[in-house]
């Protein structure tokens, strides 16, 4: 692991080769006579694992066990067992967590999806409190800045809001996040989390009005892009009468089937808005009649139908999903 | 509030650029595909059933040291590569077989579970591939060195008061601990109301508004975690307390132009989520059969009646034939063709994900490992039987894209272990009293 060399010490002299370890009795991996999926260990990570599990067997919570793991760390941050240990030694040492945090975030500049790492920043902020709470919106902005997609970045500040409060720039932050690329569909959810739990929000009933604005502003803009058609879905979630009343909603479905472009989403969103109720009019009828690709067909006389239909023929990698839905709408729709 | 502009008005975002780049590479692999003589064609759908053997048995014996950071994973490397094997239809030799069980048995904690490689702790995820790895081997003698005893101490261990599941000890809380856990507890039949409670409501609180099951409550929904939680539920027999038809309809459009599956909305495609959001499909089947065990596979009818014809996709680069595009119509419940486009699906990971020499990738460019090769070639099965009337019927030539000696075993998937492998297992321990 080249790429770590600048956290290794200058001068690495092996470890049976220091004085400071001459008292400890490393022990081999047993793999048994035969092991399978063996791999072919270079010098120096056997003889570091050898020295760990001597001391993670006698449970030396030490300065120099503290050291050890970082070593064991570098060559294999992967490795659960040396992070779970570390943990007792901080503990033990009553060690400065705030350098533990620059430590795990200097070993996740190369590590950033990797379970462990981000499992000990949560244990370390949980230690920390309130203190933290900055630190840590600032380190997994500066993540979700190279990778704005990264789900441990998003879980891990996900609970620092929860657990640590910071909730006032959120809803900004996933409108910068928004505005650099409408099709991050983890800022769509962040904002989701947001307006459904934030403490100094309202609610998502209260926020439905500005977000569906926001929402279907979007959609128009890109009406290919799955995410705010989504998104929208949830605004309405568990009320689905102002889902089907809510003039908004079928108006953008209208006005995107209208455009005759990438209608895919309206059409499915319509035709859940049908199953769920909703009374279509003339206009919608004429909009989805005019996108028959073939006058051969005979028109549905159920609108419902008439939209799986369509769907049918313009989404192809879906066809079995829509004549399923079209074999399983309610008596209603 | 800032308003989002049309992207016409602007460069395009990293998203649509990355997507663009991904289809591009996928798209020409098809241009070729669609453009060379039938024979070469034939050729270029076989799958390299030679290398893949090849490359996984000798990952089996020896690994370079590249694979240290996969130390704390060797029970899934077992799994990986067995469980490829197997669906391949092979068997590995005696010896080996020995040595398989003897590794795994020196990675079993005294005090129950596997850990990721000997004297390591007991972990789930590792306790998931090791007890897999030894169903997938079969035989009393790999079955019988699990110590169901000290295991189920060890799942009850990792049990949180609010009834989801701890990776390890003080470890992390998420879907994929409560399948993995839900799982090897169901299949040796230790699984008990105790470890059943509250892990229900756990996974309900992780479905999120798109209808896909995220890891965390709050997190995006995601095709890995929407596999473990529906499959956890089901096992549970809770699945129905889930919203199926917002879930089926996110996993629905996972299937891109690309032909595989993406894992979450607006991401690049990935053929291991072949398996992570077929399989989906696969577990949504079992749930309509009707005779209420929730163990059994599907009932589904083969649409005998459909017209075998070329159907042209959206564009050029679209499928060559489309065989799956027709399904009887007024079918009942539990008699559904398969749900996503299988013949699809099956192009990308043969032509996309396979490489000639042994192996399989995320994508094109990537380079081939073995979690890409047991999770496409699961995929790839589940594609094949996705339209069988039964388990025990092989499925129809045209289910199987390319020659019919493509075709793998049948998994069972709420395990992903072959299905007969599943049935000794099942077999073996329901003759064993619980914990």
């Amino acid at each position: 692991m080249d790429s770590d060399d600048d956290l290794r010490p200058e001068e690495m002299l092996p470890l049976s080769q220091r004085p400071e370890w001459s008292d400890v009795v490393p022990i081999p991996q047993d793999d048994g006579p035969n092991p399978v999926v063996p791999i072919a260990y270079k010098p120096e990570f056997e003889e570091t694992m050898n020295y760990f599990r001597a001391i993670y067997l006698s449970d030396e919570r030490s300065p120099r066990a503290l050291q050890l793991t970082h070593l064991v760390i570098l060559l294999n941050p992967g490795n659960y067992t040396v992070w779970h240990f570390r943990r007792l030694v901080l503990e033990a040492l009553n060690a400065d967590l705030d350098e533990e945090l620059d430590y795990v975030a200097r070993i996740a500049k190369k590590n950033t999806k990797n379970y462990q790492i981000w499992h000990h920043r949560r244990w370390v902020a949980e230690k920390l409190g309130t203190n933290a709470m900055a630190k840590e919106l600032q380190f997994t902005r500066k993540i979700l800045s190279l990778d704005a997609k990264n789900y441990h970045a998003w879980s891990h500040r996900q609970w620092v809001l929860q657990a640590l409060g910071g909730w006032e720039d959120e809803l900004d932050y996933c409108g910068q996040l928004l505005q650099d690329d409408v099709f991050n569909n983890s800022a769509w959810n962040q904002r989701y989390f947001v307006i459904t739990r934030s403490p100094l929000l309202g609610g998502l009933k209260s926020m439905r009005e500005s977000e569906v604005k926001y929402t279907v502003e979007a959609i128009l803009a890109n009406p290919e892009n799955e995410s705010p058609w989504r998104y929208l879905r949830g605004l309405y979630k568990g009320d689905s009468q102002s889902w089907i009343n809510d003039l908004q909603v079928s108006s953008v479905c209208l006005k995107v089937l209208n455009s005759k472009t990438n209608y895919i989403f309206a059409l499915s969103v319509l035709l859940d808005l049908l199953c769920d109720g909703f009374q279509a009019n003339q206009e919608f009828i004429d909009a989805v009649t005019a996108l028959r690709t073939s006058n051969a067909d005979p028109l549905d006389t159920d609108l419902a139908k008439a939209v799986c239909s369509v769907l049918e023929h313009v989404d192809p990698i879906r066809v079995n999903y829509w004549t399923y839905r079209k074999s399983n709408l309610p008596v209603s729709a | 509030m800032d308003s989002v502009e049309s992207s016409d008005q602007r460069r395009a975002t990293v998203s649509q650029r990355e997507q663009w780049m991904v289809q591009d590479q996928v798209f020409q692999i098809y241009d070729i595909f669609a453009n060379i003589p039938h024979k070469t064609r034939t050729l270029m759908l076989e799958l390299q059933r030679d290398n893949h053997i090849e490359y996984l048995t000798r990952g089996l014996k020896q690994l370079s040291s590249s694979f240290v950071v996969l130390d704390a994973n060797r029970p899934w490397l077992c799994y990986w590569i067995l469980h490829s094997i197997a669906l391949l239809g092979e068997s590995i030799d005696y010896e080996l077989e020995n040595n398989v069980i003897d590794f795994l048995k020196h990675c079993q904690d005294p005090n129950g579970g596997y850990g990721g490689g000997p004297g390591q702790m007991p972990h789930l995820a590792t306790t998931y591939a090791a007890v897999n790895s030894l169903i997938t081997l079969g035989g009393r003698r790999a079955l019988s060195s699990i110590n169901r005893g000290k295991l189920y101490a060890f799942l009850r261990g990792m049990k949180d008061p609010s009834g989801a599941f701890r990776m390890h000890d003080a470890g992390e809380i998420d879907v994929r601990a409560c399948y993995t856990a839900i799982s090897v507890a169901s299949i040796l039949n230790i699984l008990d109301d105790e470890l059943i409670k509250g892990v229900g409501n756990y996974i309900l609180s992780c479905q999120t508004y798109e209808g896909g099951i995220a890891g965390e409550p709050g997190s995006e929904a995601h095709g890995g975690y929407t596999f473990c939680g529906l499959a956890a539920m089901i096992l549970i027999n809770e699945a129905n307390r889930l919203d199926l038809a917002g879930l089926l309809d996110w996993v629905v459009f996972r299937q891109g132009v690309e032909c595989g599956f993406q894992g979450r909305t607006n991401k690049l495609v990935d053929g291991c989520y072949s398996f992570w959001q077929g399989g989906v499909f696969a577990l949504l089947k079992g749930l309509h059969s009707v005779d209420g065990e929730h163990v059994a596979l599907s009932d589904a009818e083969e649409g005998d009646s459909a017209t075998d014809g070329t159907s042209e996709g959206e564009d050029g680069n679209s499928l060559e034939t489309d065989e799956t595009c027709h399904i009887k119509q007024g079918v009942g419940d539990g008699e559904m063709a398969p749900l996503f486009h299988s013949v699809a699906l099956q192009q990308y990971i043969i032509l996309c994900s396979q490489e000639q020499e042994g192996g399989f990738r995320d994508k094109p460019g990537k380079a081939r490992d073995y979690y890409h090769t047991c999770y496409c070639l699961s995929g790839l099965s589940v594609c094949q039987y996705s339209q069988s009337k039964d388990e025990h019927s092989p499925p129809l030539p045209r289910a199987v894209l390319g020659p019919y000696s493509n075709l793998l075993e049948p998994v069972h998937p709420l395990y992903n272990v072959v299905l007969k492998q599943y049935q000794e297992a099942h077999e073996f321990f329901s003759s064993q009293s619980t914990s």
